[in-house]
């Protein structure tokens, strides 16, 4: 049995003043119902979440008050997937035809501030400055380029095809392209990282439809399956945001285990994927998660990205709308706009970013502490 | 005056204090800080070494946002890095060192910093300075 995705709606991402992000979740929403020509009085059951912009469930107010199953989601960077996979696996279960898995969010400027407690640390970890997403993503490249021969003009072509990607994106946020060398030579904000090279907290909102086989043949919209959904947390000495020490032997990631399930359920390996978007918090993550996915080797990134392999036109375009970088970090909706991505492109509807006839479609998010979902999706 | 760790149980309490790791009995696995609480009977607390080498660093360019962030107001820009112990790779910042001369490996040892240098009796931090001779200067 499998599970069809038959709407998809999106709340441009980006920053919209005096809407809450509750209301870009209903905006999102009404949009998939559009999307698959529904009206919110056929959806079964919700399941939805936000990081820092409130519950999900109380959109029932605006959306209409049936009286269905609304379970709010709250996994951090992983909560568009969570919901998603926990939607996915009710419908597999036989119990409901027809569901929605929605992200939203909308975040204050600046960096995040999260608190120790709250992620099972110590208060004097956030107290001495260490608390920072930035600070990881930045050890995490610079240790990686030393062990793997990746050069900051490597990081700087990643950012500058993000850019491009977003200009023709409608539902991006940075849709203006800016070249390698403004990249590389603008504001030094975590070394080696540029301002350029970094997304930042954003706000948008994402919904997605998604029916059993039975149900989703009523559908006139393309079949687009979900291969996959596998989320998953950090395996035993792994190397994550917020970490107040690291094991000197190395362990994996919760990337590597979460794109592992996913090609085992789906039955494919990342020779299969005609079209991927990766976790880039920020440029120096989306080459690592290419080895982290299984897409290439260690410092195979280096040659892959000055052959333009990853572009539109390459063998595995990555972050096709511009990814995080361009998109910006909502994080309750970022790993749906993935999706949403990917379903654009197997519906071959993604205009100027539209890569040549895609099938198989691959996305992954990641976040703190060791948060990982990934979701295969097949026309 | 003496100066006061910025939490319990981080640093050893002696004329060269050592950060204080957690050995867990069931797997030896060491991790830093020792976990306090519920958690505690599960590790042994064992004082860690001093000297180590920069595993990988950044630059802290930015004001940390308070809360939880305590340091001072007038924000200086430090060394964020991860130091490889013998037991246990830790995070902590850099001090007496320029950015530029910071590199994978360098020869680090322990010592102890005020989070604020206007309240050097409060907020002791741990930090890693180069070892002598192990920096130009």
């Amino acid at each position: 049995m499998s599970v069809y995705i038959v709407g998809v709606g999106i709340h441009p991402f980006g920053r919209t003043e005096g809407i809450s992000g509750l209301e870009q979740g209903v905006f999102a929403v009404r949009a998939a119902l559009a999307d698959a020509g529904l009206l919110w009085g056929d959806i079964q059951f919700a399941y939805g979440g936000s990081d820092a912009s409130g519950n999900a469930d109380t959109m029932v107010g605006a959306l209409g008050q049936t009286g269905i199953p609304f379970i709010n989601v709250s996994n951090g960077c992983a909560t568009g997937g969570s919901a998603l996979a926990s939607a996915r696996a009710l419908i597999l279960s036989g119990e409901f035809e027809l569901g929605m898995a929605l992200g939203f969010d909308k975040h204050p400027r600046g960096a995040f501030d999260p608190i120790p407690a709250q992620w099972s640390l110590p208060d004097w970890f956030g107290e001495a400055g260490y608390m920072l997403t930035t600070q990881f993503f930045a050890n995490k490249i610079q240790r990686y380029m030393h062990m793997h021969g990746i050069s900051s003009t490597t990081l700087g072509r990643v950012a500058e095809k993000a850019y491009a990607n977003g200009v023709h994106a409608p539902h991006a946020w940075r849709r203006t392209p800016v070249d390698l060398e403004t990249i590389l030579n603008s504001q030094m904000v975590s070394d080696p990282l540029t301002k350029f090279m970094f997304c930042s907290p954003a706000e948008g909102a994402v919904a997605l439809i998604i029916a059993s086989e039975k149900r989703a043949r009523q559908f006139t919209t393309p079949f687009i399956r979900i291969a996959a959904a596998a989320m998953r947390t950090r395996p035993p000495r792994s190397f994550e945001v917020f970490a107040p020490f690291i094991d000197i032997d190395r362990g994996g990631s919760s990337t590597n285990l979460a794109s592992k399930a996913a090609f085992e359920a789906a039955g494919l390996g990342p020779r299969d994927i005609d079209v991927a978007q990766l976790q880039d918090t920020e440029s120096g993550a989306e080459i690592m998660h290419m080895a982290e996915n299984g897409f290439c080797q260690d410092g195979e990134q280096e040659q892959w990205i000055a052959e333009g392999r990853t572009l539109l036109s390459g063998q595995l375009p990555v972050n096709t709308d511009g990814g995080c970088l361009a998109c910006g970090e909502p994080i309750g909706a970022s790993g749906l706009r993935q999706v949403y991505e990917n379903v654009m492109q197997l519906r071959g509807i993604a205009g100027a970013r539209q890569v040549k006839n895609p099938k198989i479609a691959y996305s992954h998010v990641y976040g703190a502490p060791g948060v990982s979902t990934v979701t295969i999706l097949e026309r | 005056m003496t100066s006061a760790p910025i939490a319990d149980g981080i640093y050893t309490d002696e004329v060269k204090r050592r950060l204080i790791g957690g050995r867990e009995h069931a797997t030896g696995r060491m991790v830093f800080p020792c976990p306090s609480g519920n958690d505690a009977s599960r590790f042994d607390a064992v004082p860690l070494s001093r000297h180590g080498r920069v595993w990988s660093y950044t630059m802290q360019r930015f004001r940390p946002k308070s809360p939880p962030y305590r340091g001072p107001k007038e924000f200086v820009p430090f060394v964020m890095a991860y130091v490889e112990l013998p037991e246990v790779i830790v995070a902590t910042r850099l001090i007496a060192i320029d950015l530029q001369e910071v590199h994978i490996g360098l020869e680090v040892e322990l010592c102890f910093v005020p989070l604020d240098p206007l309240a050097p009796e409060r907020d002791l931090i741990h930090a890693f300075r180069p070892v002598a001779g192990a920096v130009s200067s």
